[in-house]
């Protein structure tokens, strides 16, 4: 479980977020949901501690992030797994080599144990056969797969999507969505995924916290959406006529 | 303001070599990482090192002999200040600043990317020190290869101005008597010495650029072009300042 309290964090003397207090349960998929500038990316880099905030606490099963030495740090960093908007894959290594690299800095298995490990990993996001490819001559699906197969090598505790679906079409979206969804059942982690994607919203959101300026404005469920009063919220889920359409059938 | 700004970097340039110098946390990782490094910066700059190297060797040799070499020198004058040249300046400063333009814009082009497309956010996420594991290898291997390039820079260079002898001019035996007449071995070592010193400035200071890179790829070219500039400079000012304290 991972907790945030009253975080704040500014650039310029001008506060991109403001008392943030959330609760990220494990097992179930945890998103972070806001416009473009909300500060959705700028929280979820305080919480892997890629920023560092001005006030607050981000505890991990109680462990305050902020308040630790950088040994502990890097100590809880290796329980995490993160996927990034652009993938982020070394596009000097083979897919192989990317899903091997966590358990090649930090795994004490023998090399047949690593190959044997990403190997898994990589049959799990349904890749089996790319091992040799390498990054640029991915799919952009592909390459996102790649990147949740190195996330989950070292089995971690927290897993952390920044906009996973960036970039992708409506079919392959739902595909990666899925499979963040089952492997965090199955790991039972606690998952957070940054995103404006209505469909990952309205499909995978068991826990939703929508961000508007820097501040949370509402908490919920992905059914609560749907007849949630809350008028920041409504505009920004509800902007397209279709959905507006379909806000209106639904009440 | 360009003081302040100047010492500014020099500050984030000391923070980011604090960090980079720190224990490996996989030695085997660190060392498939600088053979990788000794191959990529070293071995493939070993063609270009040596083509310059030759015709350059060639290109002094004919113009001492056409501009300085008089009946009243004798016969070994070109040779010997074909020699001098070679060993004292071109093999290692003359090299370096040429290598810092190829290899200085490849490590700082290789690292600003990494760092736009959040490939170094990767391994920070992972707890990896990403300064450390991408730094350091460059600046061992860098440091390591040198020597070997300066070595094969100086025989290039003589094969060169050999070369001219068989154009007809300079015979082989005056050539030859330049070349050994009064050899100072310490001369080799001096310029060993200071391609050391080049080497490190070449692969720490593109590093820095590349390390420091905000924005997207045209930031990248920038980096790369500031990376080649600034140690560009800083092999000249080293450069006066080891000669002078090693000569």
């Amino acid at each position: 479980m991972i907790e945030i309290k009253h975080l704040y964090k500014s650039f310029d003397d001008r506060y991109v977020l403001s008392d943030i207090n959330a609760v990220f349960r494990e097992g179930i998929t945890n998103l972070i949901i806001g416009q473009s500038g909300s500060g959705k990316t700028v929280l979820i880099k305080n919480i892997v501690g890629l920023l560092e905030p001005e006030r607050g606490e981000i505890l991990y099963d109680g462990r305050d992030f902020v308040r630790m030495s950088k040994r502990e740090r890097v100590m809880i960093r290796r329980e995490m797994g993160m996927i990034f908007q652009s993938a982020a894959l070394f596009d000097s290594m083979s897919v192989l080599e990317n899903v091997m690299f966590p358990l090649d800095m930090f795994s004490d298995k023998n090399q047949a144990e690593r190959v044997s490990r990403a190997k898994f990993c990589l049959e799990r996001v349904n890749l089996k056969g790319a091992e040799a490819k390498f990054p640029g001559e991915l799919s952009g699906g592909m390459q996102k797969r790649v990147a949740i197969a190195r996330a989950i090598a070292l089995n971690p505790k927290y897993l952390f999507c920044d906009e996973p679906n960036s970039g992708l079409d409506p079919k392959t979206s739902l595909v990666i969505d899925e499979l963040i969804h089952d492997i965090t059942q199955e790991y039972h982690m606690t998952t957070i995924i940054n995103t404006h994607d209505m469909n990952s919203v309205m499909g995978i959101g068991e826990n939703i916290i929508f961000i508007c300026d820097g501040r949370k404005e509402w908490q919920g469920h992905k059914e609560e959406i749907m007849t949630s009063t809350n008028e920041k919220l409504n505009s920004f889920i509800f902007a397209s006529d279709l959905a507006k359409k379909m806000k209106e059938a639904n009440t | 303001m360009f003081l302040i700004h100047g010492l500014e970097t020099f500050g984030r340039y000391l923070q980011l070599m604090g960090k980079t110098f720190s224990m490996p946390e996989r030695w085997r990782m660190f060392m498939k990482q600088y053979l990788k490094e000794m191959e990529q910066l070293g071995v493939d700059s070993i063609i270009i090192v040596l083509l310059i190297s030759f015709f350059i060797g060639a290109v002094i040799c004919i113009q001492i002999k056409l501009n300085i070499q008089s009946p009243w020198m004798p016969n070994f004058t070109t040779g010997y200040t074909t020699r001098e040249i070679m060993l004292l300046e071109f093999s290692s400063s003359i090299m370096c600043l040429i290598l810092s333009g190829k290899v200085g814009s490849n490590i700082a082009s290789e690292i600003g990317t990494m760092r736009v497309t959040q490939q170094i956010d990767a391994l920070e996420t992972m707890g990896v020190n990403s300064a450390s594991f991408l730094i350091l290898p460059k600046i061992a291997g860098m440091v390591t290869m040198i020597p070997f390039l300066v070595v094969f820079s100086i025989a290039a260079g003589f094969i060169g101005a050999y070369a001219t002898a068989l154009m007809g001019v300079i015979t082989v035996d005056d050539l030859t008597v330049g070349l050994l007449h009064d050899f100072n071995q310490w001369y080799v070592w001096m310029s060993i010495i200071k391609s050391l010193f080049f080497a490190f400035i070449i692969a720490s200071v593109s590093s820095f650029y590349g390390y420091t890179v905000q924005g997207g790829s045209f930031d990248v070219g920038k980096a790369s072009t500031n990376a080649v500039v600034s140690s560009s400079l800083l092999i000249l000012f080293a450069d006066i300042f080891l000669t002078s304290l090693l000569s």
